[in-house]
């Protein structure tokens, strides 16, 4: 499934920076600790998490995850936001849970 | 056996935001060279981590990449403080990162882990209130 797919599918998540909304959708990982998700998080992944920083924009890109999923809320600052577009990330959005958005996800997948 | 690419970088140890610019670069200039995605991705993440610790521990320092036709060599040199006890530096979730870092989500104690993980082989060449230098090498 793709970025844009599932945004069509699932009214609680929205469309934040969607630079590539073709990108598919492989699997799902959660984590905030960013090392942690650099070492375990595979490519194609759905990330789940809260950290909105500029690091976690570099680890989604060097990780190669189909998209970031702000959770719980979160959301970007513009100048995140902008970096994201710059460098080609999708940013998705929601106000459910990490648990709640991979049960979504997971029902959707 | 002569390199094909050769890359320095001065890692800023000001400016934790910036910090991933150069494995950010080094991933485009691979992906240019039609390297595999997964040596990528592993070449990548070894230098992103290493740049972060330089940034978090030493303020800063160089990265030297050079690729050959079998690997892709990744040097990082810092004149921080040193790592007294690389054996426990090397344990997952052993950490002396500040609660300030850890805010940002790292500091979790798998920097160094992540690095040899990742690479084919990787030295560390430490001394205590001199710095650090790591080689990694990543087999294409």
């Amino acid at each position: 499934m793709t970025v844009n797919d599932l945004l069509e599918k699932v009214n609680d998540f929205s469309g934040v920076v969607l630079s590539e909304p073709e990108r598919e959708i492989q699997g799902v990982y959660i984590g905030d600790l960013l090392s942690w998700v650099m070492g375990k998080a595979q490519s194609g992944d759905a990330w789940i998490t809260i950290m909105s920083n500029v690091n976690t924009l570099a680890v989604a890109t060097l990780a190669d995850t189909a998209c970031i999923v702000l959770a719980e809320g979160v959301s970007l600052d513009d100048g995140v936001k902008e970096t994201a577009e710059e460098k080609g990330i999708n940013v998705i959005s929601t106000s459910l849970s990490a648990y709640e958005a991979a049960v979504k996800l997971h029902q959707v997948l | 056996m002569s390199d094909l690419l050769t890359f320095h970088f001065d890692v800023d140890g000001d400016d934790f935001t910036s910090a991933g610019q150069a494995s950010v670069q080094i991933k485009k200039s691979l992906r240019q060279l039609g390297i595999a995605p997964e040596t990528i991705r592993r070449v990548s993440i070894a230098m992103y981590e290493g740049e972060i610790n330089m940034v978090i521990h030493a303020g800063g320092g160089e990265a030297d990449v050079s690729v050959n036709e079998n690997e892709v060599i990744i040097t990082l040199t810092d004149h921080g403080p040193g790592i007294p006890n690389i054996e426990q530096a090397m344990q997952e979730g052993f950490s002396t990162a500040p609660d300030a870092i850890r805010s940002l989500g790292f500091g979790a104690g798998m920097g160094l882990p992540n690095m040899k993980r990742y690479s084919d082989y990787m030295d560390i060449q430490s001394e205590v209130g001199k710095g650090t230098t790591i080689t990694m090498k990543v087999n294409i």
